[in-house]
């Protein structure tokens, strides 16, 4: 009988970190941050029919970034989830907080049992009565949640890209003055991986962007289409 | 993977259609309307069951107008004054019901759910007769109760974005879908509404005109059948009247029915004084 290879736990979960770290770092970033009006979405996509950034719920909304199979999996799970809970006690009773949590359990275990991680990293933000209420939950390919104050910056240059959000990002910041922020960050020239170079001008048609407004009544969500997007960022 | 808490069940990921009843179906069928035991042996005549009664419904160039009394009887006794029966089915349809309450309310809210669901999962609205059809299934879902005197009929309309129309569409109890032009009625009321619309109903109605028009058909429909409510000036109790247009789905204000239900009723009385005269 044939012993097997020894592979000691930490190195079996590196690799496998490492392996879902590399899917996600080529697609391209999804950055989320909020304003006095509400959460917004932005991420570079010409495709106007896949999409990166999802309603779930009234007030709760979803982004992503990996692999579109697997995620795209998990945001109708999300939407079955929350509108079977809606269903069974009351819209009220769905929160972010819960979806997060069905989330990470998922990605936790796929992470540990299966035989390949799941190569996404998944936003799920609900809009509160004002901003300080607003949630933001990031969850990573392991299912680790952090609970992120403002903004999530996710994809490949993650970290650089999230630096540039921090630096500018403030509380009381209006929705034009987010939109330039985040369509100026996926621009930047470490959103392609180098340290210097020209700020890129993404054309309003290649990025996909949307709200979760606040001052709409019951549906927040609101995607915003080229044209809108067009005259917010250039007013 | 199931033994871990809190996890998706294995049906929430799957690959499946973008229908909340079927996903319902498979994970917790006891939530589905018309998924009652034991009550087989029940004669509905001596089950207490609130009924609602009269909804009318009318189209009129570029729209069309649902308007639903708020009266709800149980045998002879008014069980609610204030129940509301017409509802946005989405942003561009209005759905209203008239039969068994309970049951009523149910299919009202797990067909704007089927709706709202679909258009998350799918990114696209369903066309007004996918609208249709698939409420015509869950009206059919209902036919065992039904079968025992506890049924509950919509009556579905809206506006068709691909025409640019209004479009009325009413049921049976097995589920059978008609479209109706013009006008229909529905609920105790709804012969005497019919009749009342059958005189008022023009092809050149404007959107005002609708409005009053389907408040006039429930007053009509108030004044022969003891289950429908007309409108209730002095407890300013108006019944749910809602437009949908190019627009969307909006209700009228109870001041606008007000004015209405007061300009017929001056109308009426000038008659009735003609005729006191002669």
């Amino acid at each position: 009988m044939t012993q097997p290879f020894y592979v000691s736990p930490e190195q079996l979960m590196k690799d496998r970190a490492d392996f879902a770290r590399k899917g996600i770092a080529r697609g391209r970033s999804v950055v989320v941050v909020g304003y006095t009006g509400g959460i917004a979405f932005v991420t570079e996509n010409p495709s106007r029919a896949l999409h990166k950034i999802s309603e779930i719920y009234d007030r709760i909304a979803f982004a992503a970034v990996g692999k579109y199979n697997e995620f795209e999996n998990l945001r109708v799970a999300g939407i079955r989830y929350a509108d079977l809970r809606g269903y069974s006690y009351d819209r009220t009773d769905v929160n972010a907080r819960g979806l997060a949590n069905a989330y990470a359990q998922t990605l936790g275990a796929v992470f540990t049992t299966e035989s390949k991680p799941l190569e996404v990293e998944i936003a799920v933000a609900e809009v509160g009565p004002e901003q300080s209420a607003d949630q933001v939950y990031r969850l990573s390919y392991d299912g680790s949640v952090t609970d992120e104050s403002g903004f999530v910056v996710m994809g490949g240059a993650a970290d650089q890209l999230g630096t540039i959000v921090e630096k500018e990002w403030r509380e009381g910041l209006d929705l034009r003055q987010v939109l330039r922020l985040a369509v100026g960050t996926l621009g930047s020239p470490a959103a392609r991986g180098k340290e210097e170079g020209n700020q890129r001008r993404i054309p309003a048609e290649e990025l996909e962007a949307a709200v979760l407004d606040r001052d709409r009544s019951r549906r927040a969500f609101r995607r915003l289409s080229p044209a809108q997007l067009e005259s917010l960022l250039n007013e | 993977m199931n033994s871990i808490r809190d996890t998706f069940p294995a049906a929430y990921t799957r690959l499946g259609s973008a229908s909340f009843t079927e996903f319902l179906r498979e994970v917790a069928p006891e939530l589905l309307p018309g998924h009652r035991h034991g009550l087989h042996e029940v004669d509905p005549a001596a089950l207490p069951a609130p009924h609602a009664t009269t909804i009318v419904a009318l189209t009129y160039p570029g729209g069309m107008v649902m308007a639903g009394d708020r009266r709800a009887t149980m045998g002879s006794q008014i069980s609610h004054r204030r129940m509301e029966k017409v509802f946005s089915a989405d942003e561009f349809s209005a759905i209203g019901i008239a039969g068994t309450a309970g049951l009523a309310m149910e299919l009202v809210r797990l067909f704007q759910l089927e709706l709202e669901h679909f258009e998350k999962i799918d990114g696209t609205l369903l066309s007004l007769e996918g609208k249709a059809n698939r409420l015509a299934t869950m009206v059919r879902g209902n036919l065992p109760l039904a079968l025992q005197g506890l049924a509950a009929i919509p009556l579905f309309g809206g506006y068709d974005r691909n025409s640019g129309n209004g479009r009325i569409f009413s049921y049976d109890v097995v589920g059978g879908r008609y479209e109706e032009r013009q006008y229909h009625a529905v609920g105790s009321g709804g012969v005497y509404a019919r009749s009342s619309l059958k005189k008022l109903w023009r092809p050149d109605l404007n959107a005002d005109d609708a409005v009053r028009t389907a408040l006039h058909a429930l007053m009509d429909a108030a004044d022969d059948d003891s289950a429908t409510a007309g409108v209730d000036l002095l407890r300013r109790i108006y019944p749910v009247v809602a437009r949908v247009d190019a627009e969307g789905f909006s209700r009228i204000p109870g001041e606008d029915l007000r004015t209405h239900a007061e300009q017929i009723n001056r109308d009426l009385a000038e008659a009735a004084e003609e005729g006191e005269q002669a």
